[in-house]
């Protein structure tokens, strides 16, 4: 596809958790908790705009008495349960959001301010959003171009969502408060390929800083449009190889909706604004969600004059038009789905079903129908969003906020959000930035090219330790065990724990002291590298023993110098004629039949230079 | 250029478009961008400003509301300055405080369904800045005000609002209820606390029964309020919106703001509906409250004496202690006339000065114990008698029960804010 020529603009919008002691605003640690101190129960009210008035929508909202439950817990305090004004920013998240800055070749501002975002759907108990405007101007470069960075803004993170029961949202308090830096691209990217790249490269830069690693600590948004479609911002893209298929298919689906549009022009489409009650129709139908809705409820019908056959057309693989509509009757009504006329027979509705519904409602083969059978006012108020979609699809592609699916298809998620109300946090003074001394850390580029000048690591494996999870742990035993080779280390992190991984070992019980605790082992010759593999499946298996227990538990307590010479001087009497005969060339043999049975217990190097000196005295 | 207008500057790290606001120092210009973010920019920085557009002067006049007067109760809302319905302009952060029984209503829409709301400011202070002087303004605002309200509520910052309650208490013998109530996350937030509480409020204000109180959140959930008796409540919390517990004594109810029911929890004085209010602001300035603690200097005691204070509370350790090297200062206290009387910086608990030694001696020096009475309540209390009562009558009275200050049973429930409600 000829991206250039259907005028494709993509910006990218990266929220990446930082790796700070504290949280942002308080002195929490930044650790995830499931465990559960006690619940809170709040309201959120709209507060008064600048006009002195409640937006009617807000009122509303508010008077369906929506009540909100915050559970606290060792991760949460008062100022997440907004019982405490906030404390003073984590200079630690400044001095690392400024650091990333400065990778996206940012230009920073004079003086920051800590601004108040609105949001009353309950996931900050304060009622607003803490965030802070640092840098603005930068850019990185792709292998397709250079991409705008326009902003890199410091905020906190919400509260995480965890049920809802009944009326009441449940949120547990750990991940409020939790520093994030938000980067904004300007609509530079022009391709799926350049999408993903640049999400690959800002990645790449972020892990060059303190950020947060794994499940969750960075998400991606992606704004989408192109010529004649619109501006659809899609939520939630968690996974690099993701990226590009999101934007392709969501292309797809903006071309394949203009399609629709020109077809239904054509055809003088028209979307009836009337809702049917076509109940008796469908008084002995035999399907059983028709069935079962009837028990307490309606079938509820609309028309749409000429949509015959568009309806059921594939818009992005797997999903229609009418997905579409299905999507906003979900989202907006609750409803568990609507059924229409280019799907059916189907369900259970038979042909006979069918052909009684066009002759009720006077319509013929090339016009739809699509039902939603449910209790009445539900019933209704999806037909009404299942209108107001029809009748974007006459205009076009519709501006709106989508999640992205595992697939890289999207959904309907909501509305695209108006202009932020903010304003500012009165409990933080403003921040001079100047004040605020920040190292520039390395690039990625330049810190593979140092792991391989100064660890003499390969450029294959300089490339995997730049980017490991174990990066500043590897830097950190190099210096700590200089008898230990680099590589070694490396391999152990980067190799070793993933090839357990792979047997099924649950690593992530092993932790920086069992780590410390087997270099140490090998520095001092406890342990033979032939046995770094054992050991780190000792400690998946019991993370609560020490290096020592172990050794002894996997049979791998390394031998002292005299117990090999001993045992490699029973192999040597053993094999006495061998020597004799063979000579010199008798090691290699030797050397095999004392592994053999040294393996894992003493260092083979140890080995080798002892039987070679005991072969000398032989000869 | 003018704070409001909409200003193009130009730096040496690019140019910024936006509305200027008041700046936080002299050495800074703040924008507001049109991301909606606020920025500041070095003035040495800048290198040309231009003005794009003057600024508009926002308007806080709004139409009236019209609300039908459809109740048969009236309650008076008496503003001090507190943050119960100021305004924000969103554009500069700044707080306008208005006050009007319409801005009420727009805030808290709600209190229209309980009774018909009047409203005004009386004070624009901020509670910190309390003196005993607008304490007498806000007790002569009551009696104006009652000629329109069944009940009356004011609002005011938490920080004193335990004395201005305690003041009232003494000064206003009302035949009706008289609420203070405040908030201690501002308005301006979605998550305040001052709705439920001046809702709350409303609700109590409505109710047959007279007396000073303030009312104030149960516990941190957004669920129940509480009405405390105005001389035994106390802020005992810098922030929480739980902060005011009644101190040795129950609660007087529990109000649930969305149901609007009360359930009492303790005998209150009941209204004869008669309207009937009289003060009397007469107040003696010169008292002092003094903290005792160890390695205190009591010539203190003697500066509040040489200055011609007529009244010293002690805020005394445990049961009312004083440490034995400053009994000579105040000795000379009660020789040259001062009244010198006891409470305990325990908060919690009474003072009983037979115990230890150390009391005794207070005693035979002239130091009145004043049972289980609060400091605050205490001091502004020696105020009143000091201004209305002769010497000797002021050292019968301070320990007597007058308003409630004082209760002769400890209840056992009336600890720790755990009331077992």
């Amino acid at each position: 596809m000829d991206y250039n020529e259907i005028g494709l603009k993509v910006g990218l919008e990266i929220h990446q958790q930082l790796n700070t002691e504290r949280k942002l605003f308080c002195h929490c640690p930044t650790e995830l908790t499931n465990e559960v101190k006690g619940e809170v129960e709040r309201i959120l009210r709209a507060t008064l705009s600048e006009l002195g008035e409640i937006d009617r929508a807000a009122l509303l909202e508010m008077r369906k008495g929506k009540k909100f439950i915050y559970q606290y817990n060792n991760s949460s305090c008062l100022v997440e349960l907004d019982e405490e004004p906030p404390h003073m920013p984590s200079e630690e998240a400044l001095k690392i959001a400024l650091q990333i800055a400065m990778l996206l070749n940012m230009k920073t501002v004079d003086v920051a301010y800590v601004m108040r975002k609105i949001v009353i759907d309950g996931s900050n108990p304060s009622g607003f959003q803490r965030t802070i405007f640092l840098a603005y101007d930068g850019y990185v470069e792709t292998e397709d171009g250079k991409v705008r960075i326009e902003s890199l803004c410091l905020e906190e993170d919400a509260a995480r969502k965890v049920e809802e029961r009944g009326d009441k949202v449940v949120y547990n308090l750990d991940r409020l408060g939790i520093p994030l830096v938000e980067i904004s691209t300007a609509p530079d990217i022009n391709s799926p390929k350049m999408a993903r790249e640049t999400a690959k490269r800002i990645g790449e830069i972020l892990r060059m800083c303190k950020v947060k690693r794994g499940i969750g600590t960075i998400r991606q948004d992606i704004n989408i449009s192109i010529k004649d479609g619109a501006r659809v911002e899609i939520k939630g893209v968690s996974e690099l190889y993701l990226i590009e298929k999101v934007v392709e298919y969501e292309v797809l689906r903006q071309l394949n909706l203009l399609k629709i549009r020109d077809e239904l022009k054509e055809r003088n489409a028209e979307v009836i604004e009337e809702i049917y009650d076509v109940t008796d129709i469908f008084k002995n139908c035999n399907s059983k969600i028709i069935k079962r809705a009837l028990k307490d409820g309606k079938v509820k019908a609309i028309v749409l004059k000429k949509f015959g056959g568009l309806v059921g057309k594939e818009i992005q693989p797997g999903r229609r038009l009418g997905t579409e509509f299905a999507d906003r009757a979900k989202v907006i009504a609750g409803v568990s789905g609507i059924i229409h006329t280019d799907e059916l027979p189907k369900y259970g509705i038979t042909e006979e079903d069918v052909k009684r519904l066009r002759e009720f409602l006077k319509v013929d083969e090339d016009d739809a129908i699509v039902l939603v059978a449910d209790k009445e006012e539900k019933a209704n108020k999806a037909l009404q969003a299942v209108i107001e979609r029809a009748k974007e699809a006459l205009i076009g592609v519709p501006e709106e906020t989508r999640k992205a699916n595992e697939d890289g298809t999207t959904s309907y998620l909501r509305p695209l959000p108006g202009k932020a109300r903010m304003y500012p946090e009165t409990d933080i003074p403003p921040i001079f930035i100047k004040d605020i001394e920040v190292e520039r850390p390395e690039l990625p580029e330049e810190k593979i090219e140092r792991f391989k000048r100064e660890y003499m690591l390969s450029d294959e494996l300089a490339k995997k330790m730049v980017f490991s999870y174990y990066v500043d742990l590897f830097e950190e035993l190099c210096k700590r065990f200089k008898n230990i080779k680099p590589t070694l280390i490396a391999k152990t992190l980067e190799e070793s724990l993933k090839e357990i991984k792979r047997e099924g070992y649950n690593i992530e019980n092993i932790k920086k002291q069992h780590l410390y605790s087997l270099f140490d082992a090998l520095s001092s010759g406890k342990l033979a590298k032939e046995g770094i593999i054992e050991v780190l499946k000792g400690f998946c298996e019991m993370p609560d023993k020490d290096i020592d227990e172990i050794l002894e538990i996997k049979g791998l307590k390394g031998l002292s110098r005299e117990e090999v010479e001993k045992i490699v001087e029973e192999i040597i009497n053993e094999n006495i004629n061998i020597i004799k005969e063979k000579k010199d060339k008798a090691l290699g043999y030797l050397m095999g039949r004392c592994m053999a049975k040294l393996r894992g217990k003493a260092d083979g190097k140890m080995v080798n230079e002892i039987l070679k000196e005991k072969i000398r005295n032989i000869l | 250029m003018e704070i409001g207008d909409v200003v193009r500057i130009e730096t040496d790290k690019g140019v910024f478009e936006g509305l200027l606001l008041p700046s936080i120092d002299e050495n800074v210009i703040t924008l507001k961008l049109k991301n909606g973010y606020n920025i500041g920019i070095l003035k040495e920085n800048i290198k040309n400003v231009r003005v794009i557009k003057k600024g508009e002067k926002p308007k806080y006049e709004l139409p009236p509301l019209n609300i039908e007067k459809k109740h048969k109760k009236t309650v008076s809302i008496l503003s001090t300055g507190g943050t119960v319905a100021s305004k924000v302009d969103y554009s500069t952060g700044a707080v306008h405080p208005s006050f009007t029984a319409d801005d009420l209503i727009r805030a808290v829409p709600e209190i229209a369904d309980i009774a018909n709301i009047e409203g005004r400011a009386i004070l624009n202070i901020l509670s910190e800045n309390m003196k005993p002087k607008y304490w007498i303004k806000i007790a002569e605002e009551i009696k104006k005000e009652a000629k329109r309200a069944d009940g009356i509520v004011i609002t005011h910052g938490t920080d004193t609002m335990n004395y201005t309650a305690a003041a009232l208490s003494f000064m206003v013998n009302a035949d009706f209820p008289i609420i203070l109530t405040g908030a201690q996350r501002s308005s301006d937030r979605p998550s305040s606390d001052a709705y439920l509480n001046l809702l709350s409020s409303v609700i109590a204000a409505k109710e047959n029964i007279k007396g000073v109180f303030v009312v104030m959140h149960e516990t941190s959930d957004d669920k129940y309020c509480l009405l405390h008796r105005g001389v035994k409540v106390r802020k005992c919390h810098s922030s929480r919106r739980d902060a005011f517990l009644s101190i040795n004594s129950l609660p007087i109810a529990k109000i649930d703001p969305f149901s609007k029911n009360i359930i009492y929890l303790q005998e209150v004085e009941r209204s004869e509906g008669s309207k009937k209010v009289e003060i009397n602001t007469k107040l003696e300035e010169k008292v002092a409250l003094i903290k005792v603690y160890p390695g205190m200097d009591g010539e203190i005691i003697r500066y509040y004496v040489d200055k011609g204070y007529k009244g010293i509370v002690l805020e005394g350790t445990g049961l009312g202690h004083a440490p034995e090297y400053v009994f000579d200062d105040i000795k000379y206290a009660i020789d040259n006339d001062v009244v010198v009387i006891m409470t305990t910086q325990t908060i919690n608990g009474r003072v009983n000065m037979n115990v230890y030694s150390n009391g005794r001696k207070l005693l035979n020096l002239g130091v009145i114990g004043c049972e289980d009475m609060l400091p605050e309540v205490a001091y502004v209390k020696l105020m009143y008698l000091l201004a209305n009562y002769s010497l000797e009558d002021v050292k019968k009275l301070i320990n007597k029960n007058m308003v409630g200050e004082i209760n002769y049973r400890s209840d056992f429930k009336a600890y720790g804010g755990n009331y077992g409600l």
